[in-house]
């Protein structure tokens, strides 16, 4: 791509207040305030950060920091209430692998239906489907339905389409709990291929031992607001000291 | 504030589409066994029951009672399922709109579109029983295609606003339930339209099921052209209601991620 940066961040921020995001929202943001009534809730506070091309950026924070409403925002799937996202890029979110598979399909229907969702055409998709059964490692059930799968194999299956849809930016959401030990090599592997081969990266993951490897540089988001933003290894140092003395 | 709109999805259409009513094909047709079965069955019994009732418990002197209800269920039963599926499709199909960046028009409208199998097949079976009673093809039966036609774009705009508004508002589904069994008395199933008083016609007419269901009898069962007025009413309908369908849905769309 031409453009400087991949990811920018401008003041951004996304606000929730009681009333809004329904079910889902109400119950967090009820749980954090108690019951005072439609308090805004900041899920990101003015954040400002640029990623180049070829980096690989680590997103740290406790729970409810606001880490999957950035990644949510680089995807383009929300959008900031205050300042601005740009990216430059086809991206791909690997978030809940494989939540857009149908138990009553067959794996090779979903993988089908699954490319076309991730935006493959037709052709790339009949290209790649051989190296997506292969990848995923369960070709000899890819013609039963989904619903006799395992978690691990559905997981497996997501996860080999999403790797394949060949983006500038790939995003992932604690993907590397999928499938066996076996598996997990595999997926780090191709993610180091990904690296290797100079695309950017966003990673959100509680095993910070796997942030270290994939990462040259880390974000610490705290409440939604940016806390610290530098080198991995020292951001990740910092993070988990203070999580141990907030303990 | 203004953030960068432009959707970053570089899929295809026909190939997403086609997917998607590939599934719902797959998903429904897989776990019945009586399969297609149940689009015939389902409007013949309604047929049965309500020609039992209108010739022998309250006879009427309309001729070939059954095509005639069948011309009413039809167009009925399509845009009934259609606006309801099309209403909760993107709650169902949240986990997706969480996801993924494809445009989300496509959800409602591929819902719309499945329905489509089940209409045909249907009027299949009107076409069938209005060869049964007597009726012979003839040049009128041209404008058959272009009346689904306006209803199936009435449908898809009734579905993208509904299914944009169920988002937010998860009454809305209730809303369309009990709008739909009003509707089956707005629409001439087993009455003559003539009956109609005339200053009540205009507004009638504006409904574009009834108009759909007044056309389909003109074609059929009264050999002539739709009536001039009648279809451009549907045509200004249905053009109005996809128009602002999808207005609706492109304002709503940018919050669906934090309602889903």
């Amino acid at each position: 791509m031409s453009t400087d940066h991949a990811v920018t961040f401008e003041s951004v921020s996304k606000i929730y207040s009681r009333s809004t995001g329904r079910k889902l929202l109400r119950s967090h943001v009820e749980g954090w305030f108690g019951r005072q009534p439609r308090e805004p809730f900041y899920a990101l506070n003015k954040v400002s950060c640029t990623i180049d091309h070829c980096e690989s950026v680590a997103i740290l924070g406790s729970n409810g920091a606001g880490k999957s409403t950035m990644l949510s925002m680089v995807a383009g799937l929300s959008y900031p209430n205050e300042g601005r996202v740009t990216v430059n890029g086809r991206v791909a979110a690997l978030l809940e692998l494989g939540s857009g598979f149908h138990p009553d399909l067959t794996g090779a229907e979903n993988i089908e239906l699954n490319a076309a969702l991730l935006g493959l055409a037709r052709k790339r998709t009949d290209y790649l489907f051989d190296s997506i059964v292969e990848f995923s490692g369960i070709a000899e059930f890819i013609h039963e339905p989904l619903r006799t799968y395992s978690t691990g194999m559905m997981m497996r299956l997501g996860f080999s389409v999403a790797v394949n849809v060949d983006p500038d930016i790939l995003i992932l959401d604690e993907v590397f709990a999928v499938g066996d030990q076996d598996f997990q090599t595999k997926c780090r592997e191709k993610v180091m291929a990904f690296k290797k081969s100079g695309k950017t990266m966003l990673c959100v993951s509680h095993a910070t031992t796997t942030l270290h490897q994939l990462c040259d540089r880390a974000i610490w988001l705290d409440h939604g607001q940016m806390v610290m933003d530098g080198i991995a290894a020292e951001v990740i140092s910092q993070y988990e000291g203070r999580s141990t003395t907030a303990i | 504030m203004a953030p960068a709109l432009t959707s970053r999805w570089t899929g295809e259409y026909r190939f997403l589409i086609g997917n998607l009513l590939l599934k719902d094909f797959r998903v429904r047709y897989r776990n019945m066994s009586l399969g297609f079965g149940w689009s015939v069955a389902s409007p013949l019994v309604m047929m049965g029951v309500l020609t039992f009732i209108f010739t022998r418990v309250m006879p009427n002197k309309i001729e070939h009672f059954p095509a005639f209800v069948l011309c009413g269920l039809v167009p009925l039963n399509f845009f009934s399922i259609s606006w309801l599926t099309g209403t909760v499709s993107l709650i169902d199909n949240a986990g997706l709109i969480k996801r993924t960046t494809f445009p989300r028009e496509i959800i409602p409208i591929a819902s719309v579109l499945a329905n489509c199998l089940h209409f045909a097949i249907q009027i299949a079976l009107l076409l069938i029983l209005v060869l049964a009673s007597g009726y012979r093809p003839n040049v009128n039966w041209l404008f058959l295609p272009v009346i689904i036609a306006l209803e199936i774009v009435f449908a898809c705009g009734m579905a993208l606003a509904f299914s944009a508004l169920d988002v937010y508002v998860r009454d809305t589904r209730y809303v369309v339930e009990s709008a739909i069994t009003v509707l089956i008395w707005m629409v001439p199933i087993f009455y003559d339209s003539n009956i109609i008083p005339q200053q009540y016609r205009v507004v009638y007419h504006m409904n574009p099921i009834a108009a759909a269901v007044m056309a389909f009898r003109n074609i059929l069962l009264e050999n002539k052209m739709p009536a001039f007025s009648l279809v451009s009413k549907l045509t200004l309908v249905s053009a109005v209601t996809f128009t602002v369908g999808l207005l609706v849905f492109r304002r709503l769309k940018l919050r669906f991620y934090d309602y889903l």
